[in-house]
C-alpha cells in the first residue's frame, strides 16, 4: 500500500484563536501620548511665542507657515494657545479622574466592607446621583460651587464618583467572597491586614485599568464645562474655551474652533486605545 | 427540580456485558499499522426503537463530502470493514513557528461498528486533540498530518470547513465532558437536541418535536416533555450529559466521540453514562471514548489505546491491556486506581511529575527501567500477539506494583504509613467532636433547603476521617463549618476540647493556625498576584516566623517536604500544572504545623496518575507529622484509600458511619451499597 502523506491544516475556523493583527494602533496612540504629555509638562519646547499676546494686523489668518494652525480674532497664534493649553486642560481630565477615582474607591470599599447599613445608604445614595446623567450632575455642582479650574475639577469628579463607587463595590465583593480571601482567614489573618494585603490591591487593580478608559469621558466633561464658561476665564488658553471662543467664527475662520477640538479629540482616542489594551491585558493576566 | 438518579436504562439500550471476547488473531492487511481484529460484541442493530430510521450501512457517496481528489489508491471498501481508519496520525501546532509542538506523533487505530475504543492517557498526553480531529476541531494553529484517515470508506484528511459541517453531527457526533458549558444556557434542552435534527434536516419540520422527545427517551430520560423544556441550570449533572448524548445522537451519527463525558459526574451518574454509552454499541454505534481513568473505561471498551507525550505506548484488547500491561506507564496507571490499593500502598510509581522527553521514549524521564537507550531512541511498537502492540524497550510485567514501598524512591518523596501512626496526646479525647449540627440555606426561590441535618461525628487526632457524598450531599458544608467559616444554625463543633463554632472571630482568629485546609480549586485559594514563596511566606507569617533568611528558609523546607524543586518559589501558580498547584497549597497547609487538616475534593480535579501522587504525600505527611485529616470526596475509591474510617451521607444525612474496612466488606445500608457498586474498577477476572 502506497502511502500518501498528507498535510492539511483542519477546520481553520475552528476553536483557537487566529493570529493578532500587528498592534499599529497601539505603537501610534502610545507614541501621541507620549507626545501630548511632553506638550504639556514644557509647552515651551514647542512654541516661543505668547499665547496672549494680540496683533490686530494678523487677525484671522488661516494656517500657514508662520502661523500652523492660523490666528484668532485677536492675532494670537491657535497653535501656540493649543500647546499652552495641553497642561491646563489635562490637569483638570486628569485631576478630575483621580479625585473620581479615589473618592468611588473609599465609597466603594466601605459600602462593600462597612456592613449592611453602610451598604444600603452608600448604594442607595449611587442609585439617585446615577439616575442624572453625569453632564447634568456636574453642571448642578458647578452652580453650587461656582465657577473656577478647581471647581470644575471638583464638579467632574464629583459626576464620576457614583460610578466609580458602585465598581469598587461589585469588585470587592468578588474579591471578599474569593478562595484566597478565605484562606487568608483560616490563617487567622487581621482583618485590617486581609483589606490591605487581599482585598484592596485585588480590587484596585482593575479600577485603575477602567480609570484609563474613564479619562476620556472626564476629559471631555471638563472640555464641556469650559466650553460652556464654568471654567477658567479668558484669555487664559484651555481646549473647551477655546473651542467655544472658536465656534462664533467656524463659518469664517474653522481653524480657531478646529485645532482645539480636534487636541481634545486625539487625546481621548489616544487615551481610549491605551487604555483599552491595559484592561484586556490585565484581564488576561489575572484569569487563568 | 427533582434527580431522577436511579432510572434505569430503557430496555432498548439495556446494558450489555462487556466484550470478553478473546482476541482472535489478525489476519488482516500487512499495510493495517495495528491490526485489532475482535468480533464486535453485537452485531449490527436490527430494530431499536427510536433509532430504525438511523443509516446503519455506508451512507451514499452523495451524503458524505469529499473534498480534493478521491485517492485512486484506495479500493472501495466492503460494508463489513472498519468504520474508522487512522494510520499515522500527527498533529503539529504552531508548526512554522519558532517553538512547534508536536502533540500527536504517528497514532494509528482501527475501530470498528459497534466497538468502542478507549484511549486513555494524562492531561497532555494528545488524547483529546486526537479526538477533535475526528471531527474536524482542531483550531487554525494545528497541522494535521496522516497517511490514512478514513471514515465509512471516505477520506477525511482533506474536508474543508464547509463539508466538515456536514460530517460533524451527521456521521460523527461530539460529546464533550462538562454539559453545563456545553450546552447552550439559554436555551431549552429540547431545543438543543432540534436545533441538531434542523441542521440535518433528519426530519421533516413536523416530527422534530415527537423526535426529541424518543432521542430523550433512548439516552434514559424519564419524563421527556417535561425534560425537553428545562434549560440546562434545571437540570442535574446525570440528564445534562445525557441531553447532551441525546443531541450528539440527534442525527443519526455512526460513530460517537466522548471526550471524558463522565469526569464531573458522581459515582452513580457516572455508571448510569457508561451504562448508556454501553446500550449504543450494542445498539451497533461505534465510541470512541476519552478518559484518564482506566477504571472508567475497563468495563466498556472493546479495545484501548494509551497515550503519552502524544504517542500510542501500548494498544490492544481491554482484557489484554488490563490483565497483562507491558507498558510501564500502563501499569503505572493501573497502580494509580485508588480503588483497588489498601490504605498504605504506594500509588505512584514516578515520584515527581516532569514533562514528557523530547528526544527517545517520551516516558523516560519518569520511567524507573530507563536506560540510555530509552532517552536517545523512539522504540518501535512490537508484541508478541499482533493485537497487542507497545512502544517499549522494556516491557514486562511490573515489579511488584502494589506492594508497600517502604525506602523513600527520591529524597522529598517519605515512605507511606504502614498501620500504627503516632497518636498525638493519646486518650485525651477526640480532635474533634461535631455534635448535631444542622445548617439551612435560603434558596432562590424563597424556601428553605436543608444542607446539613443533625450531623454529629468525631475526628481522633493523627486519625483520617473521610467524608464521601455525592454532589448536594451536604459534605462541603460540613468541610466549611469545621474549618469556621460559617457557624452552623444549631449544635456545636469542639476542637481540641474547647468551643470552637460559638467563639467570636476575635477569638477564634488566634487558634485557626491548628485548623489547615485544602481546597479542590488551588488556584482559586491563591492571591493572583502573589508567587509561591510569598504564599507560603504568608501562611509561615501567620504561624510567627519572621520575614528574612529564616522564612526564606523554612519555604524552601517546605517545597522540599510537598516534593516541589525549590526553584519553582518564584514562579506564580497559574505557571504551574495542576498537581504542583495541589502541592503548593498543602505545603501552605503545613506551614502553620497545624493538628488538623480539612482536605474538600482536593485530587478531583487532578488525573489519576497525578491524584496518586497527591494522595501518596497526603499519607505520607500523615505518616510523618500525625496530622490529623477530614479527607472529602465525591469518589469512594479515594475514601477507601486514605481513611482511617468513615462517614457516607446524602441529602444532608449521615447515613454510615464506621471503619472503612468495615463499611466496605458489609455495607449496612441500601445507599451505601449503590455507591460502592458505582465504582468503576479494572476488574481483571
Amino acid at each position: 500500500m502506497t502511502a500518501i502523506d498528507v498535510a492539511a491544516g483542519l477546520g481553520r475556523r475552528g476553536l483557537t484563536r487566529g493570529r493578532r493583527p500587528p498592534r499599529v494602533g497601539l505603537v501610534l496612540a502610545a507614541g501621541i501620548l507620549l507626545l501630548i504629555i511632553l506638550i504639556a509638562v514644557a509647552p515651551g519646547l514647542f512654541t516661543d511665542r505668547s499665547p496672549t499676546d494680540t496683533a490686530s494686523v494678523d487677525a484671522l489668518h488661516g494656517p500657514s507657515g508662520a502661523h500652523w494652525f492660523g490666528t484668532d480674532q485677536l492675532g494670537r497664534d491657535v497653535f501656540t494657545r493649543v500647546v499652552d493649553g495641553a497642561g491646563r486642560s489635562l490637569r483638570l481630565g486628569v485631576g478630575a479622574t483621580l479625585l473620581g477615582v479615589l473618592a468611588g474607591a473609599v465609597l466603594g470599599l466601605a459600602a462593600a466592607l462597612g456592613g449592611r447599613a453602610a451598604d444600603t445608604v452608600l448604594m442607595r445614595l449611587a442609585d439617585v446621583l446615577l439616575a442624572l446623567p453625569p453632564l447634568l450632575l456636574a453642571l448642578l455642582a458647578m452652580t453650587v460651587l461656582g465657577s473656577g479650574a478647581w471647581n470644575l475639577t471638583l464638579a467632574v469628579a464629583i459626576s464620576t464618583v457614583p460610578g466609580y463607587a458602585r465598581m469598587v463595590r461589585a469588585e470587592a465583593l468578588v474579591v471578599r467572597r474569593s478562595g484566597y480571601v478565605e484562606a487568608a482567614v483560616g490563617l487567622g489573618l487581621r482583618r485590617w491586614l486581609l483589606v490591605a494585603r487581599h482585598i484592596l490591591p485585588n480590587t484596585l487593580g482593575p479600577l485603575l485599568v477602567l480609570a484609563t478608559v474613564g479619562f476620556g469621558t472626564t476629559l471631555i466633561a471638563a472640555s464641556s464645562l469650559s466650553f460652556l464658561g464654568f471654567g477658567v476665564g479668558p484669555p487664559t488658553p484651555e481646549w473647551g474655551l477655546m473651542l467655544s471662543e472658536g465656534r462664533n467664527y467656524l463659518s469664517t475662520a474653522w481653524w480657531i474652533g478646529v485645532f482645539p477640538g480636534a487636541a481634545i479629540a486625539v487625546t481621548v482616542i489616544a487615551v481610549n486605545v491605551v487604555g483599552r489594551h491595559a484592561q484586556a491585558r490585565y484581564t488576561r493576566r489575572t484569569s487563568r | 427540580m427533582s434527580d431522577p438518579s436511579g432510572a434505569p436504562a430503557p430496555a432498548a439500550l439495556a446494558p450489555v456485558p462487556p466484550a470478553s471476547v478473546p482476541p482472535v488473531h489478525s489476519s488482516q492487511a500487512p499495510g493495517a499499522v495495528i491490526a485489532t481484529d475482535v468480533p464486535s460484541a453485537a452485531s449490527p442493530p436490527t430494530d431499536v426503537p427510536g433509532a430504525a430510521s438511523l443509516p446503519t450501512d455506508v451512507p451514499s457517496a452523495a451524503s458524505l463530502p469529499t473534498d480534493g481528489p478521491s485517492t485512486a489508491a484506495r479500493p472501495d471498501v466492503p460494508t463489513d470493514d472498519p468504520l474508522l481508519v487512522v494510520e499515522g496520525l500527527s498533529v503539529t501546532f504552531d508548526a512554522r513557528s519558532a517553538r512547534p509542538v508536536q502533540a500527536v506523533r504517528d497514532v494509528s487505530f482501527t475501530l470498528r461498528r459497534g466497538e468502542c475504543l478507549a484511549i486513555v492517557g494524562e492531561s497532555g498526553s494528545g488524547k483529546s486533540v486526537t479526538a477533535r480531529t475526528l471531527v474536524g476541531l482542531t483550531g487554525a494553529r494545528a497541522t494535521v498530518s496522516a497517511r490514512r484517515l478514513g471514515f465509512a470508506g471516505r477520506d477525511l484528511i482533506r474536508l474543508r470547513e464547509a463539508s466538515w459541517r456536514r460530517v460533524r453531527g451527521r456521521h460523527i457526533g461530539l460529546v464533550l465532558q462538562d454539559a453545563l458549558v456545553s450546552l447552550d444556557p439559554l436555551r431549552t434542552a429540547g431545543a438543543e437536541i432540534a436545533e441538531a435534527l434542523r441542521t440535518h434536516r433528519v426530519v421533516d419540520r413536523a416530527g422534530v418535536h415527537s423526535r426529541v422527545l424518543s432521542l430523550l427517551t433512548d439516552v434514559g430520560v424519564p419524563e421527556p416533555a417535561q425534560r425537553a423544556a428545562q434549560y440546562p441550570h434545571q437540570l442535574s449533572g446525570g440528564l445534562r450529559q445525557r441531553a447532551l448524548i441525546a443531541s450528539a445522537l440527534a442525527a443519526g451519527p455512526e460513530l460517537l466521540v466522548a471526550d471524558e463525558p463522565t469526569t464531573a459526574l458522581d459515582v452513580t451518574v457516572q455508571a448510569q453514562v457508561l451504562d448508556l454509552l454501553r446500550g449504543l454499541t450494542a445498539a451497533g454505534r461505534s465510541v470512541l471514548l476519552i478518559s484518564h481513568d482506566l477504571a472508567v473505561v475497563a468495563g466498556l471498551a472493546d479495545q484501548v489505546a494509551v497515550m503519552y507525550g502524544g504517542l500510542v505506548v501500548e494498544q490492544g484488547p481491554t482484557a489484554a491491556v488490563l490483565a497483562d500491561p507491558r507498558h510501564p506507564y500502563t501499569q503505572a496507571l493501573l497502580a494509580a486506581v485508588p480503588a483497588m490499593h489498601a490504605k498504605g500502598t504506594r500509588l505512584s510509581i514516578t515520584p515527581v511529575d516532569r514533562p514528557p522527553a523530547t528526544a527517545g521514549c517520551p516516558y523516560a524521564a519518569r520511567c524507573p527501567r530507563s536506560d540510555e537507550r530509552c532517552r536517545a531512541e523512539l522504540p518501535p511498537a512490537a508484541g508478541d500477539e499482533p493485537a497487542h502492540r507497545t512502544l517499549c524497550w522494556h516491557p514486562g510485567p511490573p515489579a511488584a506494583v502494589t506492594a508497600p514501598v517502604t525506602a523513600p524512591v527520591a529524597a522529598a518523596v517519605v515512605p507511606v504509613a504502614g498501620t500504627g501512626r503516632p497518636g498525638r496526646g493519646a486518650d485525651a479525647g477526640p480532635l474533634v467532636e461535631v455534635t448535631a449540627i444542622n445548617q439551612r440555606f435560603r434558596s432562590p426561590d424563597g424556601s428553605w433547603r436543608h444542607a446539613v441535618r443533625d450531623v454529629s461525628f468525631e475526628l481522633f487526632a493523627g486519625e483520617t476521617l473521610g467524608v464521601v457524598g455525592e454532589s448536594g450531599s451536604g459534605k462541603t458544608t460540613v468541610a466549611r463549618i469545621v474549618l469556621g467559616m460559617q457557624a452552623p444554625d444549631s449544635g456545636t463543633v469542639r476542637f481540641a476540647g474547647a468551643p470552637w463554632s460559638g467563639l467570636r472571630e476575635r477569638e477564634r482568629r488566634a487558634l485557626r493556625p491548628r485548623i489547615q485546609a485544602v481546597y479542590q480549586d488551588p488556584l482559586g485559594s491563591f492571591d493572583p498576584r502573589f508567587t509561591t514563596e510569598k504564599i507560603i511566606g504568608e501562611a509561615l507569617g501567620a504561624a510567627g516566623v519572621r520575614r528574612g533568611q529564616q522564612r526564606r528558609d523554612r519555604v524552601v523546607d517546605l517545597l522540599e517536604r510537598v516534593g516541589l524543586a525549590p526553584g519553582l518559589r518564584r514562579r506564580r501558580p497559574p505557571e504551574l500544572s495542576g498537581g504542583q498547584r495541589q502541592r503548593v497549597a498543602i505545603a501552605r497547609a503545613l506551614a502553620t504545623e497545624p493538628e488538623l487538616l480539612v482536605c474538600d475534593e482536593p485530587v478531583s480535579a487532578l488525573d489519576v496518575s497525578v491524584q496518586a501522587q497527591i494522595l501518596d504525600l497526603l499519607a505520607g505527611l500523615q505518616h510523618d507529622l500525625g496530622v490529623a485529616m477530614l479527607f472529602i470526596s465525591h469518589d469512594l475509591g479515594v475514601i477507601h484509600h486514605i481513611s482511617d474510617r468513615l462517614v457516607v451521607m446524602k441529602d444532608g444525612l449521615v447515613v454510615e458511619t464506621g471503619p472503612v474496612g468495615q463499611v466496605f466488606a458489609q455495607p449496612a445500608q441500601e445507599y451505601t451499597r449503590t455507591l460502592l457498586a458505582a465504582v468503576p474498577r479494572p476488574d481483571l477476572t
